[in-house]
């Protein structure tokens, strides 16, 4: 019978081709930078990586987790046993029911992979994806009833020429899309490179329920920064061409929804064009907004900006890490916005608008704005702070951060330091020492000017004792706790939202309930996504009384103020303001008080005309509702002053 | 970096732009860095002619001021090797000599030490060539002669054409410094030379001491309207209340000088 040498031949075939493909596809990672791994473990941790961690991430989208765990685990299945029943030709109810099992359960999941690409959100790519539950459907259905032909479920008249003609065709069909696509870049490519970028992964210690955000340093002596597609490490172009072009990036993208020329999805699939050489016309998905497709052109050794992205693609991203979140396939869009963003500080000096400016006053002045270095502590003239340089040992270092500058973060510093007082908290600040904590420049892409600004930092905080740091500014926590560790800096670091919450349930705050009405929370990005950290201000609001009106988008799902990742520095144009968006959310759910708990919130959404609803940092919330026992007025006025003050 | 669009680079690419750079100090935190006019002399020199523009100092070689010149996309920096005793202005005048170059930029005054601006002046001096103080733009190079926008106070410009050689000292209302990029900035050359420099001997005797600053007069608006304030802004001053003094003695000139300065203050 024809089946009994075709289809073996046909099977075989196909894997060859697959197998030619995917050395040919790994041949095109390895043009990247080497990046040592761990192989054998990796490739161990690939399954629980695969089914718990991925899982975790396509299951927020249960219909959607569902379909895909039964496609795909059909699909597996059906292949594991599609070599013993038809290439092998054993010949087993043991085997050819499970395959029956296995392509029907496929079936099953093809037919709401189909349902749902009948009328697809714009979010999904078109193109070759559209073929995709064609070819599920084809694939599963053909090996279906060729199994009940082969293994005699069905009276032997069934096999009439025409039929199997047909069913070989279906096998033809689904077998190129599903073999032969995955090595040769087709959509099933995601499964293929999806798995080794999971065994790969540039930040393993995501998987477990961990956390990895902190940017990795450049070595100053090397490649500065991601000039061309070859300049990524391999492991980043692996992880590139595992994009599903699902678009889960571009929903949640504030830059993108902003109208600002950033699309997450387009970006990488981008960087897939770059690796593999060509240009993005069968591109099928959302364009960078206001930009055509089909005018980006690369290949691994040409330089990627004005070329593959233009370098407004790369400072529109804030760096919310909202893409990043929600990627199923755990892509680092940011990790790769940096990189590229460092080649262009570093190597061209092609900072845009304020960029070089805030540089400039970086390097020679330690603060964004060019203030006087002598001048961080004039907001607290008349608080008496305790000075590091005076105490040498205190419980907590109070991180002040730049926020000392601006008049409006002075408030919040203000309140934080009467909580402080009122909780008799042993604590002290750096004073004049303190440096800017290097957040900006190093999203600038200006490694060269973090890493000196973080090693001043740790040369300073070395020479002081303290427990622990605690600061109302979220990026100088997040770059503080996670970043500063590359560089020999290791401390326990707390932001003033959870060290707040923590004298609350120590019982060392007596606070009064709030009486300003509704009241919702803006989870500031590099609180929540970079650091975990919904709880505590949500306890810390409750503790006041409040009920906090959740916005559609908060926790993980927050949406960004637009005020990371140096964007209002670098200002590119959109149609909208990510602020003005942010506030419209709150507007949805009643909100007459936003509480927040970042000075850079804090001003992008104080931004916004009003009327809109007010904006309050967590501390402030706290500082108004403190009842403090005994009059607080007695203290005396002629304290001498911390510090000279110019 | 972008190719940079000088009309007449092409058309002379035998034209020799030299900046003479010094290390600057930052008003704020005092920390050295690339002199800010300095800097825009540098920029205007790589607009002319590109990398191949040449930056000249006289010193010792602080580091970190000087790389940030090189971070602007030039290959080296001429180092005329000189301690600080030292007077740059002959060392700059024999270099000049063997090294000719067609336009010499520099920037008004430098950011800190002697800073009196005498530099290009008597380095025109030394060389005989023209000097144009205070320049915003050079618009064109032909047939030997420059086009030399020259600023003035209060917006208003003027266009000069000068021989080649000449000196130009550039204003704070040319094109502001591009930005610096820290590889090329690690990557680019200190080319030390050896010069002779004679020591400065008449400042060897002056004592230096910080600059305090000046009182300022507050000015009052009296502009009640916004024309009334624009004009402010722009009109030429016309003297108030001065006068003229065209005949009389020396003697008499000081002395209606000194009774102004006592009558507003600044002598008592």
């Amino acid at each position: 019978m024809l089946l009994d040498w075709l289809l073996p031949a046909l099977v075989v075939t196909a894997l060859a081709l697959l197998v030619i493909g995917a050395i040919r596809r790994i041949q095109l990672w390895r043009a990247g930078q080497p990046e040592p791994v761990k192989l054998i473990a990796g490739l161990m941790a690939m399954p629980r990586r695969y089914l718990v961690d991925l899982h975790h991430v396509v299951e927020r989208d249960k219909v959607m987790s569902n379909t895909h765990v039964a496609t795909a685990g059909g699909f597996v299945l059906s292949m594991l046993l599609i070599i013993p029943v038809h290439v092998l030709g054993l010949e087993s109810r043991w085997l050819s029911i499970p395959l029956l099992i296995a392509t029907a359960l496929m079936f099953t999941g093809a037919i709401f992979v189909y349902r749902r690409r009948r009328n697809p959100p714009a979010r999904l790519s078109r193109g070759p994806w559209m073929r995709l539950p064609k070819s599920l459907l084809m694939f599963s259905a053909s090996f279906f009833l060729l199994t009940l032909l082969t293994s005699g479920f069905l009276p032997e008249s069934f096999g009439s020429w025409v039929f199997t003609g047909i069913l070989l065709i279906g096998v033809v069909f689904g077998l190129s899309e599903m073999l032969f696509g995955m090595g040769w870049g087709g959509p099933m490519k995601h499964a293929f490179a999806g798995a080794l970028h999971l065994a790969f992964h540039r930040r393993p210690e995501r998987f477990g329920g961990g956390r990895s955000t902190g940017l990795k340093p450049v070595n100053l002596d090397g490649k500065l920064g991601v000039a061309e597609p070859k300049d990524f490490k391999w492991n980043q172009l692996l992880g590139f061409d595992a994009c599903v072009q699902c678009g889960r990036c571009e929903a949640v993208c504030p830059a993108f929804a902003a109208g600002q020329p950033l699309n997450p999805k387009k970006l990488i699939q981008d960087m897939v064009v770059g690796l593999a050489g060509g240009t993005d016309a069968n591109y099928a998905g959302s364009p960078y907004p206001g930009t055509e497709v089909g005018k980006a052109q690369g290949n691994p050794h040409q330089p990627i900006v004005d070329g593959l992205v233009s370098a407004d693609t790369l400072w529109s991203c804030t760096t919310c890490r909202a893409c990043v979140e929600e990627c199923p396939m755990m892509i680092e869009h940011v990790d790769a916005i940096v990189d590229m963003r460092r080649h262009l500080t570093l190597e061209r000096g092609e900072t845009p608008n304020k960029g070089a400016e805030v540089l400039d006053n970086l390097i020679a002045t330690d603060n964004p704005g060019g203030y006087e270095p002598g001048s961080r502590m004039n907001w607290a003239a008349d608080l008496d702070l305790p000075l590091m340089a005076d105490k040498h040992d205190a419980e907590v270092l109070f991180w002040v951060s730049d926020g000392c500058f601006d008049m409006r973060s002075q408030r919040i510093l203000r309140a934080f330091v009467k909580i402080l007082k009122a909780a008799n908290v042993d604590f002290a600040v750096l004073g004049n020492e303190e440096r800017d904590s290097g957040d900006v420049a190093r999203r600038l892409g200006d490694d060269a000017t973090f890493q000196s600004l973080a090693r001043h930092n740790i040369a300073t905080l070395g020479k002081y004792r303290f427990q622990r740091i605690v600061t109302t500014d979220p990026h100088a926590f997040h770059v503080l706790k996670n970043e500063y560790g590359d560089f020999g800096g290791h401390y326990e670091v707390l932001h003033h939202s959870t060290f707040i919450n923590e004298l609350v349930e120590q019982g060392r705050l007596a606070l009064d309930r709030f009486k300003g009405g509704t009241v919702t929370y803006h989870d500031p990005c590099y609180l929540g996504r970079y650091n975990g950290e919904y709880e505590s201000p949500r306890a810390l609001l409750g503790a006041l009384g409040i009920q906090v009106n959740e916005m559609e988008r908060s926790g993980y799902r927050s949406r960004c103020c637009g005020g990371g990742g140096g964007a209002p520095i670098t200002d590119i144009p959109g149609e909208h303001r990510i602020a003005d968006m942010r506030v419209d959310d709150a507007r949805k759910v009643e909100a007459e008080t936003i509480a927040v708990a970042c000075q850079q919130c804090t001003s992008m959404l104080e931004g916004v005309v009003e009327p809109r609803p007010e904006i309050r940092d967590l501390a402030e919330l706290v500082a108004d509702g403190l009842i403090v026992e005994t009059a607080e007025s007695t203290t005396p006025a002629a304290q001498p002053i911390a510090e000279e003050v110019h | 970096m972008s190719p940079d669009s000088f009309p007449n680079s092409l058309s002379n690419p035998d034209l020799k732009v030299a900046s003479l750079i010094s290390v600057g100090q930052h008003p704020k935190s005092g920390r050295a860095r690339r002199a800010s006019q300095d800097a825009r002399a540098v920029e205007l020199g790589l607009k002319m002619t590109g990398s191949a523009s040449r930056l000249i100092h006289v010193g010792g070689g602080d580091e970190t001021g000087l790389r940030q010149y090189l971070g602007m996309g030039l290959p080296e920096i001429t180092l005329l090797k000189a301690d600080g005793r030292a007077d740059a202005v002959p060392i700059l005048a024999s270099y000049l000599k063997e090294q000719p170059a067609d336009i010499v930029l520099s920037g008004i005054h430098a950011e800190q030490g002697e800073a009196s601006g005498m530099v290009p002046y008597l380095l025109a001096e030394h060389l005989g060539w023209p000097i144009v103080p205070r320049i915003a733009d050079i618009q064109k190079v032909e047939d030997g002669f420059a086009e030399v926008l020259q600023a003035l106070p209060r917006g208003q410009r003027r266009l000069l054409r000068v021989q080649l050689p000449f000196i130009a000292t550039v204003d704070n209302a040319a094109p502001d410094a591009r930005q610096y990029a820290f590889g090329p900035a690690r990557r680019g050359l200190m080319n030390g030379v050896a010069v002779y420099a004679p020591v400065d001997e008449a400042r060897l005797d002056w004592q230096e001491n910080p600059a305090k600053p000046r009182p300022k007069r507050l000015n009052v608006v009296k502009a009640k309207s916004a024309a009334d304030r624009f004009k402010a802004a722009t009109a030429k001053p016309q003297g108030q209340g001065g006068k003229v003094i065209r005949d009389g003695t020396d003697r008499e000139k000081a002395e209606a000088i000194m009774e102004l300065l006592i009558a507003e203050g600044v002598v008592r």
